[in-house]
């Protein structure tokens, strides 16, 4: 008769926890899924300008990144307070965008070796000329699909 | 009766998954990133560079100080995107070149046909990259502008806007029969409206 005793009713029952595992597991695979790894970190500023009339870029594998900007403050002691270019993990000068082009585009397939896209990743307050300076690069090493990577917003945010 | 085997303590496991959860919590960038897409003209110096006229090409200058001139004159951002539909859809042309789908002023001193209809971009080597930015959106939205016009006109069944269209073609989820529908109309508004925008090589001059 036990079985059928009437629970006193002053006393709380615990909530099962059991299923809360599962729940987290769930959440995490999801991250897990979704992360995308940040593969540089920035050592430039990069407030991305806005605009609205974008395109989506494509898969990660055929884009090749260029970062510009301002050194961030850390390394304004080292390197001066004036815009500079980022590839991969370090600073460098214009004439060294070409040979960066030519690595990673030897690192990617054989197939997607043609459809690769630069995307530059620049500063808003960076002048014109450095970016200037980083077409006319691209160009010597027939690199012509670029992409002003860009935040989506109205113009009117970039003032 | 087989022993019973001693059961694992689970209790840990949640903190555990909690762990790894906030790890990929903290280390995710989910967004896509976008921008603007551009092609460069190749390196190679064209040989014999076609002519051509003063009234099919729509001078855009961004100076050091950041001011926009259109057509040698001052103009505001917010100006900058209906002066170009306003040049792209002028269809003054006649006889051959002659636009019969344009809606603008067939004005004899703009633009033929969005054909032969030039923008050319020019800039200083002391512009601040958001203004130029802001200045290749306008433009590339007066080119959206028109072709979503014509899209809706032509294909009105399609119950969207060209750049709708476009986004869908490009979307990997979209069907290889849905894209392959929306292909030929997508290529017509592009010919149509052709993105004739050039970036010309800054100028050294410091005026």
């Amino acid at each position: 008769m036990s079985k059928f005793r009437k629970k006193k009713s002053g006393e709380q029952q615990a909530i099962n926890t059991a299923s809360l595992p599962d729940i987290v597991f769930m959440l995490l695979f999801f991250f897990m899924v979704a992360t995308v790894m940040r593969d540089n970190t920035l050592m430039v500023t990069n407030t991305l300008p806005a605009a609205d009339q974008v395109q989506k870029l494509d898969k990660k594998d055929r884009v090749i990144y260029i970062y510009a900007g301002q050194p961030s403050e850390r390394y304004q002691k080292k390197y001066g307070d004036q815009p500079r270019i980022q590839l991969n993990d370090k600073f460098s000068v214009v004439s060294d965008v070409g040979a960066y082009i030519l690595a990673e585009r030897a690192t990617k397939r054989e197939e997607l070796q043609n459809v690769l896209t630069t995307s530059l990743k620049v500063d808003g307050e960076t002048n014109m000329g450095l970016i200037t300076d980083i077409k006319q690069e691209l160009r010597k090493v027939n690199a012509l699909k670029i992409n002003y990577t860009t935040r989506i917003g109205d113009y009117t945010q970039n003032k | 009766m087989a022993r019973k085997s001693p059961e694992v303590n689970a209790g840990s496991m949640a903190d555990i998954a909690f762990l790894l959860l906030i790890f990929f919590l903290v280390t995710t960038t989910i967004e896509t990133d976008s921008g603007i897409n551009r092609k460069l003209p190749p390196m190679e110096d064209v040989i014999d560079p076609p002519i051509i006229k003063e009234r099919n090409i729509f001078t855009v200058v961004v100076n050091k100080n950041n001011d926009i001139l259109v057509e040698e004159k001052p103009m505001q951002l917010r100006d900058v995107r209906s002066a170009a539909v306003k040049f792209l859809d002028n269809g003054g042309g006649v006889g051959e070149e002659a636009c019969d789908y344009c809606q603008g002023e067939r004005d004899t001193s703009s633009s033929d046909n969005p054909d032969k209809a030039i923008i050319s971009l020019k800039n200083d080597r002391e512009t601040d990259y958001k203004v130029y930015i802001s200045v290749q959106n306008e433009l590339v939205a007066a080119y959206n502008e028109l072709r979503d016009r014509e899209f809706l006109r032509l294909y009105p069944n399609q119950r969207m806007t060209f750049v709708e269209a476009n986004k869908l073609y490009s979307d990997p989820r979209t069907s290889p029969k849905e894209k392959l529908k929306l292909k030929p109309k997508l290529d017509v508004l592009k010919k149509m409206y052709p993105q004739k925008l050039s970036e010309a090589e800054p100028s050294k001059i410091n005026n």
